[in-house]
């Protein structure tokens, strides 16, 4: 049993590296080729540079594999109990219709670990870096984190409302793209174009297979829903929030600083 | 590594308070968990210094290298590439276009057979890297020319809204996940270092202004383009 147990650890470390390398192989090919045949230079402090991508290579398949053992079963199991009729109605029971204030527990589930796997999330601790180091500092790394951890928590927790109550995706979508585009009117024009990147960062390594695996079970659960169709879009609501809420944040911070003239802030 | 545990921590109180409090169950496997902590905490950690050390600076390097040949043509070649190769491969994109497929069979778009269910799924994952490797070229462009980022976002905001009134709606869920899903781990730091440090290379173009915006290229076309190939295949 032991043994059998650290064989399957062996396994999904090796297959985990395996993807990872996977992963950075067509990058690597890239640079290489081009910086041999095309820019045709050396690349400064080379030696340097390799070890870093061995850090990276080992990092990521530390992480991914401490996940996949760890925390995923563990959060799908727990997607799946919180999402469960039994748990949510008491045994036995499950209306037709079921009122979505019955949900609360799988939104603030869905809220927190939207929350919680967005500030673990390699991509966007990348960008919030190079993003503080641009600014020199004006918008601060562990800020900008927390403000796009807060909008995917919105966002996941309306994104399992809709799956509830069984609304249409696209209306969602579209009201979010309108805020967004009103916002952007209004923010300053340096945080624009970050708050549009934080939006694709926010869904990579850690967020979607605990989103995804709350959306199907809750399809998978509610009478009239169909987990091929509407399993999908949670995603969606995970990238498009984070873009409003780092808006908004702009915003305030403008608000603050300058309450009158808003021009002078945008130099 | 405190930064690592930091990072962290959320995600163990999270499924504490759950698992102890709501659920009211214990623990399974404690160790098991326990050493995967361990593992994450340590694979964050590395991570972050092989962006500083490798990722980063070699993104910056490529940019500065390409502004200083002057080649327009070759930098664009390689934007696409890197939109494409890195997107082609991604495993959470061939999840998704397998699921995709499986429901275009059963909304009986295409046959329910394993040979148009996966010519199907291969061609959506071609149509996303394509429009990736799109969505950096054009992104370098706008970085080049200076162009506002937001008009090119709204204008494409609106071609998705515009397309979601007429694309099938068995389409329409992946395509918004789609984009989400494009941009990996590897690429992020990559292209963002990119497009950085193209902005600090280039005279008058601010580097905050300029330099990020091209993940939000590479998240917003892959919806456009996957209600685009709905259209095509079923329209």
């Amino acid at each position: 049993m032991k043994w059998g147990r650290s064989m399957g650890f062996l396994d999904t470390l090796g297959q985990t590296l395996a993807a990872t390398v996977w992963d950075l192989l067509p990058v690597v090919a890239l640079l290489v080729g081009f910086q041999f045949f095309v820019l045709r230079k050396p690349i400064a402090h080379w030696k340097r540079v390799v070890v870093g991508f061995g850090f990276v290579l080992v990092g990521l398949t530390l992480f991914q594999v401490g996940l996949q053992t760890a925390l995923f079963p563990l959060g799908k199991i727990m997607a799946k109990q919180l999402s469960d009729p039994g748990f949510v109605f008491g045994p036995g029971v499950m209306p037709d219709n079921p009122h979505w204030g019955s949900y609360f527990w799988v939104y603030l589930f869905a809220a927190s670990i939207g929350f919680s796997t967005t500030i673990a999330e390699p991509a966007l601790i990348a960008v919030a870096h190079k993003a503080s180091e641009v600014s020199r500092g004006r918008i601060s790394q562990w800020g900008l984190r927390l403000v796009v951890a807060f909008g995917v928590a919105v966002g996941i927790a309306l994104g399992t409302f809709r799956i509830v109550t069984g609304t249409p995706l696209y209306a969602y979508i579209i009201a979010a793209y309108a805020i967004v585009v009103i916002q952007t009117v209004f923010a300053p024009r340096m945080i624009v174009p970050l708050a549009y990147d934080s939006g694709g960062v926010t869904t990579s390594t850690v967020t979607v297979p605990l989103v995804a695996a709350l959306g199907l079970g809750l399809s998978a659960t509610i009478p009239g829903r169909n987990p091929a169709l509407d399993g999908f879009g949670l995603i969606a609501f995970a990238s498009v929030f984070p873009i409003m809420t780092v808006l908004g944040y702009g915003l305030i911070v403008q608000w603050r600083t300058n309450p009158r003239r808003r021009d002078t802030a945008e130099e | 590594m405190l930064h690592a545990v930091r990072d962290l921590s959320p995600i163990i109180l999270v499924i504490s308070v759950f698992q102890l409090a709501v659920l009211q169950q214990p623990f399974p496997q404690l160790f098991g968990i326990l050493l995967g902590g361990i593992l994450v905490v340590f694979g964050l950690a590395l991570f972050v210094i092989g962006l500083e050390m490798g990722l980063f600076p070699i993104g910056e390097a490529m940019a500065r290298a390409f502004a200083s040949k002057g080649s327009l043509m070759w930098l664009l070649i390689f934007g696409f590439c890197l939109g494409f190769s890195t997107t082609v491969a991604e495993p959470a994109l061939i999840a998704i276009t397998k699921e995709a497929a499986e429901v275009a069979a059963q909304g009986k778009l295409i046959a329910a057979d394993n040979a148009s269910m996966n010519s199907y799924a291969v061609g959506l994952r071609l149509t996303v890297a394509l429009s990736v490797g799109i969505a950096v070229v054009v992104g370098i462009i706008r970085i080049l020319m200076g162009w506002p980022v937001h008009y090119l976002i709204i204008g494409g905001y609106l071609l998705v809204i515009l397309m979601t009134t007429v694309a099938p709606k068995e389409i329409v869920g992946i395509a918004y996940d789609s984009g989400g899903v494009t941009t990996s781990t590897v690429t992020v730091p990559l292209v963002t270092a990119l497009g950085v440090g193209l902005a600090t290379t280039i005279r008058g173009r601010n580097p905050l202004v300029d330099g990020f915006g091209l993940i939000a290229f590479a998240s917003l076309l892959p919806i456009v383009f996957v209600m685009g190939y709905g259209l095509i295949m079923f329209g």
